[in-house]
């Protein structure tokens, strides 16, 4: 959906990623998905009376990494909140989050648009908090389930300047985001279990306004889809409002997907007061340099840089680049394969062609595949060696796919599929099918260069697919020329 | 062998030399519960089953000449201390009913050091009070004179250590809640640095004010009670790390040249004169034991109420929102919908002054108001610290008043909140500074105990201890024993 004429949008995300740790924020409790109801819930994620939090050291870490990775300041001491509110699945009445001093501050992610343009978005701030927990309002008629097995599950909250001027933009960079999260092993970026979730702040004003307009914080997309919809739908309803020459108010909206609509949930005026002040239970959080450095040295090359160096180190396209940076495994598994056979080409051929269709047919993960880079390799090698034919290498691959072997070039020679470049046994071949097919021949030799296809394939039918085609090629140009 | 009177280092001989066994020692004290706790109301739960187990179990530790310094004795718990089976109600009609599925590692480590654990003490709700008439379960009543206050909010625990009801119990001091109801009973009441004992399974008040410490007949008992009380705590994120010094042994050091700080801002102030001329009484048996007395100023003690008054509101404000009616507690009867739910639960589960802390708390951390109120509180809290540092440079110990006046009567406060929020005029700034602070008894004032305060450095709970070992070695005040109740 293309920005109604004569307006400008303004959009800032804040982006609630869930840290990927074995147990929650403030408890050892398990942070493991869909487990029976409360069955991951301790007296700390209860609220108990008496009990007290405590901070789960590895959510440092993350945070940490994730700062560095969008360049931004690590604050050497942050401190946590109390964020205060009523509401069933919030056991303690307040959420423990970092308000005034959060851990990481400032930082920018390059994003590429849709037509390939990049632009630079500014994030203000990440900082820590827990997760609340779930209400399951049909439950029962006229009962509301709590659920409060996520209630303490560790969040990165990461905020956006208000750059983006598009839905496209705003997914672009939520899809930057998610790839950043992932490839440093901060969250494990699954949507389908709210591991990433989305807040929209939408405003418009007209293209020669300097000030922003009226927000609406649109809460909880957890899909880039919702997200694009949500936001065009916004727009067009800010739009639509101001045109009728009304005013629009500051609200919080829920976007309905069913009606593509978003519904106010509560105004400015309405808005809860939080009542934050310092949670005395914690201490204030130092970071030392010592632990950055660390984090810092062991941080993986990100994509960005990474596609560059695929580009200029393997000789790969723009695309193929992207693709294979674009996911840290699969870049891992390319950049092995490509070291292994010497050959970055055909490795990026083979990893982004047959190897990720498979993968992607059987909605696999990188991780789980039945083909090891070790194996992707050998069977690279066996083509550039000229022992298998192109062709020949797909059945072997099918056959590592299916785990019928884990040696390509076993294989090959237990089924007898090396390519037979013994000249003086298709030599034979070449003549009697010239000498069957005389009027090809005779095109052929005048220059109809279609028809070597006709010859060569005829060949590897005869050779079961054995045959070099380069070396048949050179031969039957041999046999023709005067 | 007068076990009325004994102290825990005196109970301890008897049980080592088998004049008496845990288990009679424990029949001993639950009998006297039996016979005058209906006139005190000291316990809200007994323990005699449990009580009874721990001295089989501890006389075979003594027999076997591995017991502690605790191993046998019998003591109380307030009842903010959670401890698994047995209920916690804070004394509330919240928790009227709740138990607690852990333990607070303070009752874990007394527990563990072999003290039997006779019951659960009366207190002021949530630990919001300076007379214990604001518990659910009903007033205390002081055993010194039946009409009168314990003090609070740990005024269960003082009146059964002051009735012969327990050998020494646990309190917890958020604005003086141990050494005013000490300092009114008769006790020797101990609040040491914020964070030297852990908090984990204490019920939060005030979080960055609560201390657990042990209210006690001397300042011997009190120095082993918290060498088992102290010590780090992984579940309690403000807990020291600090190793914990053996605080006994120290109670005998000479005092000689000891540094004393007299600050003339706590006689300025409505300060009984008896209890002044007590005060300075205490202080010449101090300096005739070779302490030296130093005037000092704490120029901003004047303004430890309003900040006190403003922090420890806005916390209770946070920590009893979880009292909602949906996990545990108290749920109104039939809500109609969510908002019904909460108000009722909360509007019948708490008691007035409660409520009344809640508001004032919420109010102070309002959008536009926090600066005004918990912000200025905050630097106000500060520069409170910032005097007890810079008078720590010139002095080892702070001696003063602990209270204005001696027990007041059951009613008489009640009425003005102000009032009863001056009991804790002079305690309140150590709470606010997080140093420890104790108060023992300085002599009686119309037949009333009062108390003399002792503020300490940082940590320093052994010259504490050891001045007020070495004050009670020369006074006899500690030893005076409340009238049997009826």
């Amino acid at each position: 959906m293309s920005i109604p004429a004569g307006w400008q949008v303004d959009i800032g995300l804040e982006i609630h990623a869930q840290l990927s740790t074995q147990s929650k924020i403030f408890s050892g409790a398990s942070t493991a998905f869909g487990e029976a109801p409360n069955s991951q819930a301790c007296a700390i994620d209860l609220g108990m009376p008496g009990v007290l939090p405590r901070v789960n050291a590895a959510v440092y870490e993350k945070a940490v990494r994730f700062g560095l990775g969008v360049t931004g300041t690590i604050n050497s001491e942050s401190r946590f909140d109390r964020k205060n509110y009523f509401y069933p699945d919030l056991p303690k009445g307040y959420q423990i989050t970092q308000m005034d001093e959060p851990i990481v501050v400032g930082g920018h992610i390059q994003i590429t648009g849709k037509d390939q343009s990049e632009k630079v978005v500014r994030i203000t701030r990440a900082h820590l908090e827990e997760d609340a927990g779930k209400s399951i309002h049909d439950f029962k008629p006229s009962f509301t389930g709590i659920d409060l097995n996520r209630a303490g599950t560790p969040l990165l909250e990461i905020v956006s300047e208000p750059d983006l001027k598009s839905a496209d933009e705003a997914v672009a960079y939520a899809k930057a985001i998610h790839q950043l999260l992932t490839y440093l092993d901060v969250c494990d970026g699954n949507m389908a279990e709210g591991s990433l979730r989305f807040d929209a702040n939408v405003s418009v004003r007209p293209v020669d306004a300097q000030d922003l307009g009226v927000r609406s914080e649109i809460k909880n997309l957890n899909s880039f889809r919702f997200l694009e919809q949500a936001i065009n739908h916004e727009v067009q309803r800010q739009v639509d409002a101001l045109t009728r020459g009304e005013t629009l108010t500051q609200d919080t909206r829920l976007f309905d997907p069913d009606r593509l609509e978003t519904r106010a949930m509560r105004s400015k005026e309405t808005a809860t007061d939080y009542r934050y002040f310092p949670e005395p239970d914690l201490l204030p959080v130092k970071i030392s340099d010592a632990f950055i450095n660390d984090i810092k040295d062991n941080m993986p090359e990100l994509p960005g840089p990474r596609s560059v160096r695929f580009q200029s180190e393997f000789g790969l396209s723009l695309a193929d680049a992207q693709l294979l940076a674009g996911d840290r495994g699969l870049g891992d598994f390319f950049e092995q394969v490509a070291m292994i056979t010497g050959n970055g080409r055909s490795a990026a051929n083979w990893v982004r062609g047959d190897l990720l269709g498979k993968l992607n047919e059987q909605n696999l993960n990188i991780s789980e595949s039945p083909v090891s880079p070790d194996q992707m390799g050998a069977l690279i090698g066996l083509i550039d060696d000229d022992i298998i034919s192109g062709k020949t290498a797909k059945t072997v691959f099918a056959a590592l796919w299916a785990g019928e072997t884990t040696q390509p070039a076993e294989y090959v020679k237990a089924q007898g599929l090396e390519q037979v470049s013994d000249a003086g046994a298709i030599e034979p071949l070449i003549e009697t099918l010239l000498a069957e097919h005389p009027k090809q021949a005779e095109d052929l030799r005048a220059g109809k260069d279609k028809l070597m296809g006709f010859f060569v394939g005829k060949v590897m039918q005869a050779t079961g697919g054995k045959a070099n085609p380069q070396q048949v090629n050179a031969m039957i140009r041999q046999k023709l020329s005067p | 062998m007068n076990l009325r009177s004994a102290t825990i280092a005196e109970l301890r001989a008897f049980l080592d030399r088998g004049d008496i066994s845990a288990v009679e020692l424990t029949d001993y004290y639950l009998d006297r519960i039996d016979r005058f706790d209906k006139s005190l109301n000291t316990y809200i739960t007994r323990t005699a089953d449990t009580a009874r187990a721990s001295a089989i179990a501890a006389d075979k530790v003594i027999a076997q000449g591995k017991a502690t310094s605790l191993t046998g004795i019998p003591i109380a718990e307030k009842d903010l201390f959670c401890i698994e089976g047995t209920r916690t109600t804070a004394g509330s009609k919240m928790l009227a009913n709740f138990k607690a599925p852990y333990t607070a590692t303070v009752s874990t480590k007394l527990a563990n050091a072999g003290a039997i654990t006779l019951g659960k003490t009366n207190m002021d709700e949530f630990a919001m009070g300076s007379s214990n008439e604001n518990s659910y379960f009903g007033p205390v009543r002081n055993p010194w004179d039946l009409n009168r206050v314990p003090g609070g909010s740990s005024g269960g625990s003082a009146a059964a250590v002051a009735a012969g009801l327990c050998a020494a119990s646990t309190g917890t001091d958020t604005g003086g809640s141990i050494r005013q109801p000490a300092a009114l009973c008769g006790l020797t009441g101990l609040k040491p640095t914020y964070g030297r004992i852990s908090r984990w399974g204490m019920i939060a008040f005030a979080s960055s004010l609560d201390q657990a410490g042990p209210m006690t007949r001397s300042a011997e008992d009190a120095a082993i009670m918290l060498e088992h009380m102290a010590g780090y705590d992984p579940q309690d994120s403000t807990a020291l790390a600090e190793p914990v010094p053996a605080y006994t042994s120290a109670l005998n050091n000479d005092i000689k040249g000891l540094r004393i700080g007299v600050c003339q801002a706590f006689f300025d102030t409505d300060l009984d004169a008896e209890v002044a001329a007590k005060t300075r009484e205490a202080l010449r048996v101090l300096e005739s034991l070779g302490a030296k007395l130093i005037d000092i100023a704490l120029p901003h003690m004047a303004y430890s109420l309003g900040a006190y008054y403003v922090i420890a509101p806005a916390e209770c404000s946070a920590n009893l929102a979880r009292f909602d009616g949906i996990r545990y507690g108290y749920r109104c009867e039939n809500p109609e919908d969510l908002q019904d739910l909460y108000t009722r639960s909360r509007g019948e589960g708490f008691g007035q002054e409660v409520k009344k802390r809640i508001l004032v708390g919420t109010f102070a951390l309002s959008a536009g108001y926090y600066d005004a109120f918990y912000g200025r509180a905050q630097r106000v809290r500060r520069l409170i610290k910032q005097d007890f540092v810079e008078a720590f440079n010139q002095v080892d110990v702070i001696v003063g008043p602990t209270t204005p006046t001696p027990a007041f009567g059951i009613g008489a406060k009640a009425e003005s909140g102000v009032d009863m929020y001056l009991q804790d005029i002079f305690t309140i700034s150590a709470s606010l500074a997080g140093v420890p602070a104790m108060s023992i008894p300085a002599g009686l004032v119309a037949d009333l105990p009062i108390g003399l305060q002792l503020i300490g450095n940082y940590l320093d709970e052994a010259t504490l201890l050891n001045l007020a070992h070495q004050f009670q070695q020369a006074t006899d005040w500690h030893t005076l024993i409340a009238p049997e109740a009826p």
